[in-house]
């Protein structure tokens, strides 16, 4: 026993170096120098609350969990593009149109990349905005109520991932095609084979204007541009404030075996695009209109109802002919991550498969375009010579750069999938000043604030992309892997392993402090608008309109107004609309009849939701409360008597005595 | 009648239960709220004791028919206007049981209540179910005691 800290010691020593310097080989046994004051750095007592918000994607599930740093507690999970049996998200009638698109109800998306709302480059804490990436949309999500409050789709667009990154003042989210497709003069998705992607194939780039009040949002403009594939973006700030820079693969234009086809080229392109000048141009009516078809819905908080609308044209920009809005950055080997510096004056691309980091100056780029400092063109776009436009490169970095965040102190942080690290460089010098392993293959990483001019900083957040062994195994499918280390000193410390759920992309991660004091605990039922709310349990009814049965209802601790109906019949369909009149933080109550088809609801106070219900035959059918509400709760219950077609039973309802007039007694 | 007369009116007292926490713009990290900030600096909770509260006669009628409008959405599920209990005791003959500036708090600060008062802890004990915070404001509750005490018979 007494030689096992030598012996460990031994191993730290072999699995260090083997990690750093073998590609492709995975850490086995890993080494987690744990330093002994972790457990008190990342220990939240009971009661006490965490520092920050982790506003995490959910990627596959197509939602966002909430974390707090430094416990890694899960606090939330925020249904975006995917129905949520949790609260009926996308079941509810009310929320159904939420998930609607022109493609028509699609119940499940790939959910990437998190960006919270900055005013100044600095986190406001308002709305946090995430992309869909298959059926290309972005939502937005409110911070005061943790619920997703639009969702709008993106016409002339496919796999749309890179989004929602947003401009330094939440001008604009961005949205760019990661599938370029045919487009034509109408930009129809014509019927061509696929082998003419070099002759018909073009992406998009998409900006999605934000109302700086309500959050509410509109596709200004697209830009129409070569057929490559966009992969990730990032605005300008401060210097570059009109600026957007875009990492884009595939310049090969290949349509098949892509890990191979294209991979060809030893550089791609970062695409730097003047949005400033676009926004000129769409006024001056420089742009071309474009028939499309895209659902825009919007979640109203007085109705507690989504309405979801089809629009039908956008304005679309090409830069063959406006010649001073888009240029090419040669950027070595397929460049994944394009990160902008707090100052807003380096641009760093992250190239997969290139052995170091190539970092570009925007004082260079601006002075190489006024000197028409170009190597040629790509497609009719000019592209800038690679040396004219570069800062320097950060040499042997690791294998495989992915993501880059910045503590504001000068450093960045590159995640690195391949060598399995986050490696910490100064961004002036380009010096590798420290490196740490992580478990296992991060893929993207967050440092709080690390996208804004203004990072927090003191932690640095890796999402890893393998799990292995690091939980107790629950069968061929594992939560992913997150890690926490501390960077407030010069160098990183591992501090906690958290599970995540789904399949985290990107996260940002907020003080508290930003997002808490606006937390709403309840809706306010004076404020209720919803069509078929219940103000008190003696508006409770139940109407008959052919053949659709509304039944207003309420619940309270602990009984449902009313909890005994009669005269439904079969062919019926019956909308149960749930409204709470609890007015008190955390009682919301569930509503659930057997053999529906929705399965349930969960309303909080304040709230009205419907819940349709077909019924499939006759007889007595119980519905109950799901949420544990009060001692009583498994009292709170009712029934439904459901009759053959044509009954004569007539319509009733109830609950207990007559509830007796009210008034004031003279 | 005549038992209850005109108290004289003292508006609030403050008790701040919330250690403030300090802010400083640059290091927004480091300032974290507390759970009491969280639990009683908003506004659709309440945590401020009602230390006096003023009876005028003859009832206030506008006052009366506002109460009856509030009884109704947030009160009626669980409240009947006769003695009978349905969750909670019927309201009638309510405010000759209990000092209206009980019945004031109970509504406004009823975790205070059910925390401290021995009367609203056994009423706890009777009923099982908590009183809940129905985000009633003090205004608001002001108008329901008038419509209780129209409820009750005084004019």
């Amino acid at each position: 026993m007494k030689y096992r800290p030598l012996m460990l010691l031994m191993v730290a020593a072999f699995a260090l170096p083997s990690l750093l310097f073998l590609p492709g080989c995975k850490p086995h046994n890993p080494v987690t120098a744990v330093e002994g004051d972790a457990a008190q750095k990342v220990y939240v007592a009971p009661g006490k609350y965490d520092e920050f918000y982790n506003i995490v994607s959910g990627g596959f599930n197509g939602q966002v969990a909430v974390y707090g740093i430094p416990s890694g507690r899960l606090l939330r999970i925020i249904p975006v593009f995917a129905q949520f049996p949790e609260n009926g998200w996308g079941f509810s009638e009310e929320t159904k149109p939420m998930l609607n698109t022109s493609h028509g109800f699609v119940p499940w998306d790939d959910a990437h990349h998190v960006a919270l709302s900055t005013t100044n480059g600095v986190h406001d804490g308002r709305w946090a905005f995430i992309n869909g990436n298959n059926t290309p949309r972005i939502a937005r999500i409110s911070l005061k109520t943790f619920r997703t409050e639009e969702i709008i789709e993106i016409p002339n667009s496919s796999g749309n991932h890179s989004s929602p990154f947003l401009t330094e003042n939440s001008e604009y989210a961005i949205a760019g095609t990661r599938f370029s497709y045919p487009l034509d003069d109408e930009n129809s998705n014509p019927d061509v084979p696929i082998s003419s992607y070099k002759q018909n194939f073009k992406g998009t780039v998409s900006f999605v204007g934000i109302n700086p009040e309500t959050g509410r949002m509109g596709i200004s403009f697209q830009v129409l541009t070569p057929g490559v594939n966009f992969d990730l973006s990032r605005g300008g700030r401060g210097p570059s404030h009109d600026w957007f820079f875009f990492s884009c693969y595939n310049t090969e234009q290949a349509n098949t075996l892509l890990e191979v086809n294209a991979s060809q080229k030893d550089k791609d392109f970062i695409m730097a695009l003047n949005w400033k000048k676009c926004e000129e141009y769409v006024k001056a009516g420089r742009g071309k209109k474009s028939k499309v078809r895209y659902a825009h819905n919007v979640y109203d908080e007085k109705t507690h109802t989504g309405t979801s609308t089809i629009e039908t044209e956008t304005i679309v920009l090409d830069p063959k002919e406006l010649k001073d809005i888009v240029y090419f950055i040669p950027c070595p080997k397929s460049p994944h991550g394009c990160d902008v510096d707090p100052t807003g004056e380096y641009i760093c691309g992250s190239g997969k498969l290139a052995a170091m980091i190539p970092v570009f100056s925007f004082s260079k780029i601006q002075k190489a375009i006024a000197d028409k400092s170009f190597e040629g063109e790509f497609d009719g776009i000019p592209v800038l010579k690679y040396d004219a436009v570069l800062h320097g490169e950060v040499k042997k970095p690791g294998l495989g750069p992915l993501h880059t965040e910045f503590d504001g102190k000068g450093f960045a942080y590159t995640s690195f999938f391949v060598s399995s690290e986050i490696v910490k460089w100064n961004v002036k010098t380009l010096e590798v000043v420290d490196r740490v392993p992580t478990y296992y293959s991060i893929g993207h990483l967050s440092i709080p604030g690390g996208p804004t001019a203004k990072p927090w900083g003191k932690y640095v957040i890796a999402y890893n992309k393998i799990t292995k062994d690091r939980y107790l195994p629950t069968g061929p499918e594992l939560a992913q892997s997150a890690q926490l280390y501390d960077i407030s000193g010069d160098k990183m410390k591992l501090l906690l392993d958290f599970p995540t759920t789904g399949e985290p992309h990107y996260a940002e991660a907020i003080p508290a402090n930003l997002v808490s004091p606006n937390s709403v605990k309840i809706f306010k039922i004076e404020d209720n608008q919803h069509p078929y709310v219940t103000r008190g349990e003696k508006e409770a009814k139940v109407t008959r309109k052919g053949n659709q049965v509304h039944v207003q209802m309420t619940t309270i601790r602990s009984h449902f107004v009313p909890d005994n109906i009669e005269g439904v019949q079969m062919g019926d369909e019956v909308y149960f609309h749930v409204t709470n009149l609890e007015q008190d933080w955390d009682v919301p109550h569930g509503f659930a009849v057997k053999g529906a088809n929705n399965a349930e609801i969960l309303v909080m106070p304040g709230e009205t939701c419907t819940l349709k219900w077909v019924p499939d035959r006759v007889g007595v059918v119980a519905f109950y409360c799901t949420d544990f509400c009060s001692a009583l709760h498994q009292e709170m219950q009712g029934y439904v008597r459901v009759s053959p077609r044509g009954s004569n039973v007539p319509l009733t309802f109830s609950t207990g005595n007559k509830a007796e007039p009210t008034g004031a007694t003279q | 009648m005549t038992k209850k007369t005109t108290f004289l009116a003292v508006l609030l007292l403050f008790a701040i239960l919330a250690c403030t926490s300090k802010k400083e713009a640059t290091d927004a990290a480091q300032s974290s709220p507390s759970p009491a900030d969280i639990a009683t600096t908003q506004p659709e909770t309440h945590g401020v004791e009602v230390k006096a509260i003023e009876l005028t006669h003859p009832l206030n009628q506008s006052w009366v028919a506002a109460g009856t409008k509030i009884y109704d959405l947030k009160c009626a599920a669980c409240h009947r206007l006769t003695g009978e209990k349905l969750v909670g005791p019927g309201w009638k003959g309510v405010t000759q049981r209990r000092e209206p500036l009980w019945i004031m708090n109970m509504i406004t600060n009823v975790d205070m209540m059910l925390e401290k008062d021995p009367e609203a802890q056994k009423l706890l004990e009777q009923c099982l179910v908590r009183m809940p915070n129905q985000n009633v404001t003090q205004e608001d509750t002001r108008q329901l005691i008038e419509f209780m005490r129209s409820n009750d018979g005084e004019r």
